[in-house]
């Protein structure tokens, strides 16, 4: 099935992008292929911060793994709804999840 | 002043290989980076990551990838600038370049080949609202050279690898020393949490858990920060420096200013050469966009090759290079 993502960008715009969820992606993935302005230079390893994100509604209840802990807890602005999106696959689980990008994730 | 053919921005996988395609044909290269060391993203941030879909390697760690192509490219000798950032890239009347960095080292090139990959890596900052006023004055987002804060008061946050090893080695310098995290433990090498642990309980480290530096203060020069903790308590500590370590982050940078179209953030080339809007500067792997761009090493290596012929015409006054087949008579060196 196709699962429906609301994406908050820094500026405030609101965008919501469809994804499929048989097809193993990633939601730093899906960010990429829907041109969002997200660097995730490690290619989804954990090991950069550059696809932060924020979870912004509190049904989603995956907990991040250890890599995505130990990476988050390095960098200067996090809070606790912090994930890195290439850590979070796409699951039905996640439809109508609502993110938000984070400026450390983007290149700007 | 440093004379070559082609002057390679950013020492990369697909910098160093270009390096490879314009030795064949008998073009000397020199590459700077901002990094100290060679190999860009792979040896900064993923050494040790498996690469699967170079050609001819079922798998190849990063960094072996980086050391491998180093000795691909040893025969043509290029030389390097590492540790500092291309500032400006100036065109001279006769058509060459002369670029300059942040350190005032010089290049003067025929041509110029941007492997920027994702921009320079810079240090993530925090968010405080007067940084920029101390930077440079008591905030170092770096440790450059230690012997500097020998019997000064300073302040480290940040709970990574590079703030607890950082942490460990100052603490023998310092007069007083201040390490702040936001969280509760080190999840970094447990062997150094262990240590600034230790270094905590003799009294050598003041260490601030569940806190973060929240404000600074100072007059012309950084005086104190100001400690929050998790609780809300707010404590004042006098410092001489600040040093946040929270990594590195890549940012465009410099290249922005130096009159090449962009579209979002990368360079926009023709598809035939690689070559920019500006003559004689070409821009390869994951720095440059076209139709269809696949940001692969792969896609840079074949790049590097096409921008090579063109980039011969330049240095070589209108010249046609021919195809060169390795095969014929290997690397011929120089």
């Amino acid at each position: 099935m196709d699962i429906k993502i609301h994406v908050e960008e820094a500026n405030g715009n609101l965008n919501t992008i469809e994804a499929p969820t048989d097809m193993a992606l990633s939601l730093m993935e899906i960010l990429k292929a829907s041109d969002y302005p997200i660097a995730a230079t490690c290619g989804g390893m954990a090991l950069c911060a550059s696809c932060h994100v924020e979870v912004l509604d509190n049904t989603y209840a995956e907990e991040p793994n250890d890599a995505e802990m130990d990476m988050l807890d390095t960098l200067p602005v996090v809070s606790q709804s912090s994930r890195l999106a290439c850590q979070m696959p796409i699951t039905e689980e996640m439809d109508g999840i609502r993110i938000r990008l984070m400026a450390e994730a983007t290149m700007e | 002043m440093i004379y070559t053919d082609l002057c390679i921005i950013g020492a990369g996988p697909v910098g160093l290989f270009a390096v490879f395609e314009a030795g064949l044909l008998k073009m000397r290269c020199h590459v700077m980076d901002v990094l100290p060391q060679i190999g860009g993203q792979l040896s900064e941030i993923y050494p040790k990551k498996p690469i699967y879909d170079i050609p001819g390697y079922p798998v190849v760690l990063a960094q072996e990838l980086v050391d491998n192509l180093a000795k691909q490219i040893a025969p043509f000798n290029p030389t390097f600038t590492l540790g500092e950032r291309v500032e400006k890239i100036e065109r001279q009347e006769d058509g060459a370049f002369i670029l300059e960095t942040n350190e005032g080292t010089q290049c003067h090139a025929k041509a110029v080949v941007i492997a920027g990959g994702l921009g320079c890596f810079e240090p993530r900052k925090p968010a405080l609202e007067n940084l920029d006023t101390y930077e440079g004055k008591g905030i170092d987002y770096m440790v450059r050279n230690p012997e500097k804060y020998t019997g000064k008061k300073v302040v480290v946050a940040g709970g990574g690898d590079s703030a607890l090893d950082w942490v460990i080695y100052l603490a023998e310098l310092t007069e007083e020393l201040t390490l702040v995290h936001r969280g509760s433990s080190f999840r970094g090498a447990p062997d150094s949490a262990d240590k600034v642990m230790k270094l905590a309980e003799e009294g050598k480290l003041n260490l601030k858990l569940n806190s973060e530096v929240t404000a600074l203060n100072g007059n012309g020069v950084l005086k104190e920060c100001l400690i929050t903790n998790k609780e809300g308590k707010i404590e004042l500590v006098a410092s001489d420096y600040f040093i946040p370590l929270f990594g590195l982050s890549p940012k465009l940078g410099p290249i922005a200013d130096w009159k090449l179209n962009l579209d979002r953030n990368a360079i926009t080339v023709n598809v035939e050469d690689y070559a920019t809007n500006v003559e004689g500067v070409y821009a390869i792997g994951d720095i440059n966009q076209y139709p269809g761009k696949l940001k692969l090493i792969l896609s840079g290596f074949h790049e590097a090759a096409l921008m090579a012929q063109s980039a011969y015409r330049v240095v070589n006054g209108g010249k046609k290079a021919s195809l060169k087949y390795t095969t014929v008579n290997g690397i011929q060196s120089f």
